[in-house]
């Protein structure tokens, strides 16, 4: 058995106002060379309350300890379903540190920023192409923001018709964000039971003139293709509506199946999900949005084209959704993800998704006898188990604490809703087999525990810097202020 | 697991005790068992009509968001003032002091859609 876990050296810390020292500081100035003046006193305030007085080496000490105490995926596997915590290329890191790049200025003028913009267009351009969209706009600033923003173009869309319609579907299984993305832009949301696939014929029923569209995530937040995609699509295009794709899960197809020629009229991208930009508290995140081309004309300004005086922000656009985000977008993150598809190319990002779905069908596989599976479906880029044949009144979130003895980062527990006691397992492309083993052992030597010690289980974990927290507590009584 | 034989119940774990043309509402107790220690309550205002079948408010718990489905149309006349800061008692007791509104019954036909404690005690034990 192998246990990444130990306890080694890991320090404590406290928090900075615990360390602050009056009189203390990080700086040195250099005499005064100009004659003092006082300020006036409108300008001064007097005190500054409760900030901490430190040395630089205090800071760094504070900064770096509270470091160690992080996981990421560059410490190890993060099988973190639905979230896609993929590995980070350090090339992409390499390419953003470019000084053009790095340094521009989002404010210098069109034609002295060509460089910048041909990247952007060139990004918009793959991002088409990969998704079999008309248009792409770069704007907003993460996933949820990208759903807004296709949501809003939907409304948009049917405004000009004469009739905004009043309902927005959402089949169980899309992600949690769509509900209330669709409830932003003035939709009552009528959720739509799926049984794991949405049937075509569950959304003919619920299908009327009222509905502007429907909200699917492909594949859906079970793992699982939307087989009927196709029939649904028509049979909402035939009664006027039109179908929104969460592309979150677009890592599972993208090389392989577009969403555009599905019938989808407009999906948003992850790119810190399925084009390896940083994910979390790494971010920013960036969601681009590809639409349909009668949807084009409601894009957000500004709209970045290219003809014969160079690549222009075009904001000129009557029917448009308006502006969505300061400037360009997160411009550092477009610049990663257009390394990564330049790196990966057309036949690289297709094996990344290869890999996604045989890692996660690996996992599958060695699981499945131990581990009951509520959706037999055959999986793509993620699978989802649940916790009912965990011996030792154990559940999902005994086995992710106990994880963590082991050295890994819990999988998504309880999510999908669909599924009680869920664990939803994402080991992305870039884990090699030896590390999916010892997940794998890691996993099925867990349920071992649970039958013969399931104290291991309900103790856990035992071999972090802090133990079990009371999250009760936590939500029910948060602080959230330090009080000296 | 309890079951109290003077309540209705719906298919969505809500119960319902009817008295004098007014229902009280609530979550069951195996609703509150799955979802587990509850959080935070959220519940509509006083004079909100409320439409059978719709979502009226929201339970938290630490593994999971849930909406509350209004087991009756009608408008609620009173809400439970301490269910914000003491989101507990939908656990500590879903059929008494964890009750969340109370509903003026605005159409006395829909009851029959309800369940008893029996029938809901059997569609429990199928969903599990």
């Amino acid at each position: 058995m192998t246990t990444l876990g130990t306890s080694g050296l890991i320090l404590n810390e406290k928090l900075m106002f615990e360390h602050s020292d009056p009189g203390r500081k990080g700086y040195s100035l250099p005499p005064l060379d100009v004659p003092a003046v006082t300020l006036p006193a409108p300008l001064v305030r007097n005190e500054v309350p409760g900030f901490p007085e430190l040395s630089e080496v205090d800071v760094v000490r504070h900064f770096t300890r509270l470091s160690t105490w992080n996981y990421g995926v560059d410490s190890g596997f993060y099988p973190l379903g639905s979230c896609t915590m993929k590995y980070n290329p350090k090339i992409n890191e390499t390419v953003a540190r470019l000084p053009g790049l790095a340094g521009v200025h989002p404010a210098t003028p069109e034609h002295l920023s060509q460089g910048a913009l041909k990247l952007m267009y060139e990004l918009q351009t793959a991002l088409a192409e990969i998704s079999g969209f008309s248009a792409i706009t770069l704007q907003p600033a993460a996933g949820a923001h990208g759903e807004l923003a296709g949501m809003l173009m939907i409304r948009a869309w049917h405004e000009a018709l004469g009739n905004p319609r009043a309902k927005v579907l959402i089949p169980d299984t899309a992600h949690g964000t769509n509900p209330a993305s669709a409830a932003l832009c003035g939709y009552e949301v009528v959720p739509i039971a799926s049984d794991g696939v949405l049937s075509a014929q569950t959304v003919a029923e619920h299908m009327d003139g009222e509905v502007a569209a429907l909200m699917v995530t492909n594949p859906n937040t079970l793992g699982l293709f939307e087989s009927e995609i196709r029939e649904i699509c028509d049979i909402v295009h035939a009664k006027g509506g039109l179908v929104y794709c969460d592309g979150a899960n677009l890592n599972a197809l993208m090389g392989i199946a577009r969403p555009g020629d599905m019938g989808i009229d407009v999906m948003h991208f992850n790119l810190h999900k399925t084009f390896a930009t940083p994910h979390g508290g790494g971010g920013p995140g960036s969601g681009p949005v590809g639409v349909t081309k009668a949807l084009t004309p409601f894009l957000p300004v500004p709209v970045l084209t290219s003809g014969e005086s160079g690549y222009r922000l075009d904001y000129d656009r009557p029917q448009s959704i308006g502006r969505l985000r300061s400037f360009f977008g997160n411009f550092g993150i477009m610049v990663r993800a257009y390394a990564y598809i330049r790196t990966m190319g057309a036949a690289g990002l297709k094996h990344a998704s290869e890999m996604a779905v045989l890692n996660a069908n690996y996992v599958r596989a060695r699981l499945e006898g131990t581990f009951h599976l509520p959706y037999p479906n055959r999986s793509l880029h993620e699978v989802v188990f649940s916790d009912r044949d965990l011996a030792g009144d154990c559940h999902t979130l005994d086995l992710a604490k106990r994880l963590i003895d082991y050295g890994y980062h819990p999988p998504t527990i309880y999510f999908p809703l669909v599924v009680k006691g869920a664990i939803m397992i994402e080991p992305t492309e870039t884990e090699s087999q030896e590390t999916l083993d010892e997940f794998c052992e890691a996993m099925l030597a867990i349920a071992v525990e649970a039958r013969d010690t399931p104290g291991l289980l309900h103790a856990a974990p035992v071999r972090t810097r802090i133990r079990r927290l009371d999250e009760t507590a936590a939500a029910r009584k948060p602080r959230l202020k330090w009080e000296g | 697991m309890e079951f109290p034989e003077e309540l209705k119940y719906t298919e969505e774990h809500e119960w319902v005790l009817i008295e004098d043309g007014v229902a009280t509402v609530g979550i069951t107790d195996f609703a509150q068992d799955a979802l587990g220690d509850v959080v935070f309550v959220e519940l509509p205002e006083v004079g909100t009509v409320l439409e059978a079948g719709k979502s009226f408010g929201v339970v938290e718990s630490v593994k999971a968001v849930s909406d509350v489905y209004a087991p009756v149309s009608g408008e609620v006349i009173e809400i439970n003032e301490e269910l914000p800061d003491t989101p507990e008692l939908v656990n500590t007791s879903p059929y008494e002091d964890g009750w969340m509104v109370k509903i003026k019954l605005a159409d006395n036909v829909e009851l029959d859609d309800l369940m008893d404690a029996d029938a809901y005690q059997e569609f429990v034990e199928d969903e599990e």
